[in-house]
């Protein structure tokens, strides 16, 4: 099929999925082209997890990001955007290269739980982010380390949201 | 990015046909490439190319090409409140994702790269 021929072509990206589980649940899917135990130090050295997890086209800046992936180690990343700063930490629960990562969420209120997983395949990794918020509100207000990049996506949200009213059917 | 002035009669027009509806469809369930799109709906890759076009004008889609494959998604515009915000969870994550899709080829080329130099 051409989609396997694109998808060998250079540059061509796979294709990321969320899925809403349940009312505190939501899962991430994405294949990445590479070995686990690459993919995994991506997700667990600070050097390299900085240079993805902030993408350039969000318009924030990660100005700090510690990570100490050990279970009982914890991480702390600050953001920076338009003079304001956010946190977000936790503590690692599972490190199990190249194959699962949990870590816990704590700056808002209730824990977030966050477990990666790692399945390699042919030399290719899927990885599975899965999320579980500690009540339905908190999911819906998409707080949480991965899904928070709030500003930026405020205004988008306005204009998406007049936008809306006036073509309603 | 997603050309946000938009004529309204634009958007009314991009729905008022079925293989255009059909694709909208389709990419709620997954980004797709144009070539992927014309099998879907069994059309030429010209006559898939002037839909996702007028979807395009419309806002209700985004094209991104890369090489020359060019990728077709959702715009944020048409969705409903909940699949407005799953999309842009989505949309953060996609972006996320490509830039490690970096990360690690440059590890996979330092690997190959310099052998036992390769970072510790």
């Amino acid at each position: 099929m051409d989609e396997s021929r694109e998808s060998d072509a250079a540059g061509t990206k796979n294709q990321t999925t969320v899925e809403r589980r349940s009312e505190r649940e939501l899962v991430v899917t994405r294949t990445v082209n590479g070995p686990a135990r690459l993919v995994f130090e991506a997700w667990t050295k600070a050097d390299l997890f900085r240079q993805w997890w902030v993408p350039r086209s969000y318009g924030l800046t990660l100005v700090s990001c510690v990570m100490d992936a050990r279970v009982g180690g914890e991480y702390r990343l600050a953001f920076s955007h338009e003079g304001s700063t956010m946190e977000f930490f936790g503590t690692y629960l599972e490190v199990t290269p190249p194959s699962r990562l949990v870590w816990t969420n704590e700056e808002g209120d209730g824990v977030t739980v966050t477990t990666v997983t790692f399945e390699e395949t042919a030399g290719r990794t899927l990885v599975t982010v899965h999320d579980l918020y500690p009540s339905k509100e908190a999911l819906d207000a998409n707080s949480g380390s991965t899904g928070a990049l709030p500003e930026s996506l405020d205004q988008l949200d306005e204009l998406l949201v007049n936008l809306g009213s006036t073509t309603k059917e | 990015m997603v050309q946000y002035s938009v004529n309204f009669n634009t958007s009314f027009g991009a729905l008022s046909d079925a293989t255009r509806r059909g694709v909208l469809e389709q990419l709620g369930r997954a980004d797709a490439s144009i070539t992927a799109l014309a099998q879907r709906f069994d059309m030429t890759l010209t006559g898939m190319k002037k839909h996702v076009d007028v979807l395009e004008q419309a806002g209700l889609v985004t094209t991104e090409k890369v090489g020359r494959v060019r990728t077709c998604r959702l715009g944020l515009r048409g969705l409903q409140e909940e699949a407005k915000w799953i999309e842009r969870y989505r949309q953060l994550w996609s972006a996320r994702f490509d830039e490690l899709d970096t990360v690690v080829e440059n590890l996979k080329r330092q690997e190959r790269g310099d052998g036992r130099k390769q970072r510790k």
